[in-house]
């Protein structure tokens, strides 16, 4: 046979700009939320509602300003991220607008119907995306704010402490005459930023200094600083604001991008160990964690007259089978309060579109995500690719969480899907999010600049004779 | 509203997500980008014409090796591999697959030299309709030898001969 010598070239593949894919997958997910609104109308008032000129006008103005915005500023950005979260967003608005459909959790006392103010949330979230994507013209200038954001992420994190609970977590503000925001949502963002500007530098240390133990790296006492702090931080939040999701976040978070920076297994085996021990210390004197984790293992206990919201849930799963009871023909009223709104859409989702219908959007989380993951990998900067590593790890997480809670395999935690769940902070530090991960996104695709003329152009030595 | 229409509009919904879904894939899939690696032989520039005569090339017992191992469709002692004897790159060794090799100091030839006294695009080294490997000078400033003859027209290359282009020597072997 020929050689063993198997030689390959390697040159560089220029990414196309695809906005023209951008813009024709937009159409197709500006269609979709109009066609489901259309469905839901005719299934509960017999008729096509009256809205839906003003929300398929609304839903495509938002997105084609956001289509021209990109065209425009991010010209080589990742052609699905926007189509996803359009479509995403745009499916949320149709679903919390089908659950105000229900009078008997869209009362005054639950807030009255929902649907109008998510949909001014989403168009400030498209606004700030917007924002992002203008002002920010090189996401390395973050950077330089390293530590001020650790600050600034750390005084949201504790500032609901000074708050009230509500629903049993502390992880909302209220500011006088604007409302109510969970800071943890922009806190997820800009600790990314410090875990990414900070372990850009330590990365070397952390993953040379070890030593060799049972096939695993052992940190140095002194390296093992920093996960330590995040993790006495991360079960702070848990005891004091009595909030698992942001607590699992932001740890897991940390664990992460450590892994993803320092390329050790070992510290993924120690946040596992750190983050199973510490909730199991806290779960064994914080009351909150004990009846949610109590719910989780005894579902079906009745509980003041009915069985627990994720028993209900689970049977809202069950009623939708295979293929769904179709938009607007759920019961998932039964569950009560604003949860369906809020934390229990998912099985909204799953009761009216199915099995089928919930992997598909579990599907287009996981495409927004492994296009997150694919900047990353695209991105030059050491910067970038952790950043964008740990923006779509927060997002992951965060579906994770939510989803894994509403389907029953972890325990229940407040925190929103985004922008499928009704919730303005949620919606709008997420679109956020997006606009931070298509900057970086730009700058990885964008051709690389020709490289400079090398010995090609001297001239060649002539042989004298 | 009639059970049936709600049936349609149930399954269709259904339908065009999952088209979302199967589309963005798509998208993804012809999203290629970033560092691309090709095997020798398998795709490059005239890789069909090649391919083409290759296969009228073959006498019938390869054929059956072709199956084995894809590309080797050579004949019976015909060289296998170029190989650097002397210079800058001396020990490299690229399979000879069929395809055409450049030569020069251009970093988009085939094998780049680092050698002052070869040109950009110095000579090139491509097999004739026969398999026979010809090599031709592109017009360089000091000229390609084979053996110690100044190339003037492109010219068969014998197992084993010396190919002198600057300061580096290369020849093809079995």
């Amino acid at each position: 046979m020929s050689s063993t010598t198997n030689t390959t070239t390697i040159g560089t593949i220029g990414a196309p700009s695809r906005r023209n894919t951008e813009l024709a997958l937009l159409v197709f997910a500006v269609i979709i939320p109009v066609f489901a609104y259309i469905n839901v109308g005719l299934a509960k008032k017999q008729e096509i509602p009256a809205g839906v000129f003003g929300y398929a006008l609304g839903l495509a103005l938002l997105a084609g300003v956001a289509h021209l915005v990109v065209r425009k500023w991010a010209p080589y950005a990742d052609p699905l991220m926007l189509p996803i979260a359009t479509l995403l967003n745009g499916l949320g608005l149709v679903f919390i607008w089908r659950l105000d459909q229900e009078p008997k959790i869209t009362t005054t006392n639950l807030g009255g119907p929902m649907a109008p103010g998510q949909l001014m949330w989403s168009t400030l979230g498209v606004a700030l995306f917007l924002g992002v994507l203008i002002l920010l013209k090189d996401h390395r200038v973050l950077q330089r704010y390293t530590y001020i954001s650790m600050v600034l992420a750390l005084a949201l994190l504790i500032a609901p402490i000074f708050f009230p609970p509500r629903y049993g977590a502390r992880i909302w503000i209220t500011l006088p005459g604007v409302g109510s925001l969970q800071p943890g949502e922009f806190a997820k963002i800009i600790i990314a930023v410090f875990f990414a500007g900070y372990l850009m530098v330590k990365r070397d240390a952390l993953a040379l200094a070890s030593r060799r133990f049972m096939g695993l790296y052992l940190p140095r006492g002194r390296d093992l600083g920093p996960i330590l702090v995040i993790w006495a931080l991360s079960l702070m939040i848990l005891v004091f604001e009595t909030d698992l999701g942001t607590s699992l976040l932001f740890f897991g978070l940390f664990v992460i991008m450590l892994y993803v920076a320092t390329e050790r297994t070992s510290w993924i085996v120690f946040g596992l160990l750190l983050s199973a021990g510490g909730a199991v210390a806290v779960a064994t004197f914080e009351s909150h964690v004990q009846v949610r984790v109590h719910n989780w293992l005894n579902p079906l206990e009745l509980l003041d007259g009915g069985v627990t919201e994720t028993a209900q849930a689970m049977y809202s799963f069950g009623s939708g089978g295979i293929l769904g009871s179709g938009l607007g023909q759920g019961y998932s009223r039964l569950i009560g309060g604003i949860a369906p709104k809020s934390d229990y859409i998912l099985a909204t989702v799953g009761e009216e579109t199915g099995l089928a219908g919930l992997m598909a959007v579990l599907l287009l989380y996981g495409l927004l995500i492994e296009r997150g993951i694919r900047t990353a990998l695209a991105a030059r900067d050491p910067f970038g690719k952790l950043l964008a590593i740990g923006l779509s790890g927060a997002f992951a997480l965060q579906v994770f969480v939510v989803a894994g809670g509403v389907t029953g395999l972890i325990p229940l935690t407040g925190m929103t899907m985004p922008f499928l769940a009704q919730g303005g902070s949620s919606v709008i530090a997420n679109w956020a999010l997006v606009g931070i991960l298509l900057r970086i996104s730009d700058t990885a695709r964008r051709p690389a600049p020709a490289p400079a003329p090398s010995t090609d152009a001297e001239m060649t030595q002539v042989v004298r004779p | 509203m009639s059970e049936l229409t709600l049936t349609v509009m149930r399954l269709g919904f259904l339908a065009v997500l999952w088209l979302f879904v199967i589309v963005a894939v798509q998208v993804i899939r012809s999203d290629l980008f970033g560092t691309r690696v090709t095997q020798r032989g398998a795709a490059r520039r005239g890789g069909q014409e090649a391919r083409g005569q290759r296969q009228q090339a073959a006498p019938p017992q390869q054929r059956r090796q072709e199956g084995g191992r894809g590309n080797n469709r050579q004949r019976r002692g015909a060289p296998t591999k170029l190989v650097v004897s002397e210079g800058t790159l001396q020990g490299t060794t690229v399979a000879l697959q069929g395809q055409t090799i450049s030569l020069g100091r251009a970093h988009d030839s085939t094998i780049v030299l680092d050698d002052d006294y070869a040109s950009s695009r110095h000579a090139r080294i491509y097999p004739d309709r026969d398999g026979q490997w010809i090599v031709e000078d592109l017009g360089s400033t000091n000229g390609t030898y084979l053996d110690r003859n100044r190339l003037t027209t492109p010219t068969p290359i014998p197992l084993g001969a010396p190919i002198r282009i600057g300061k580096t020597v290369i020849e093809l072997r079995k």
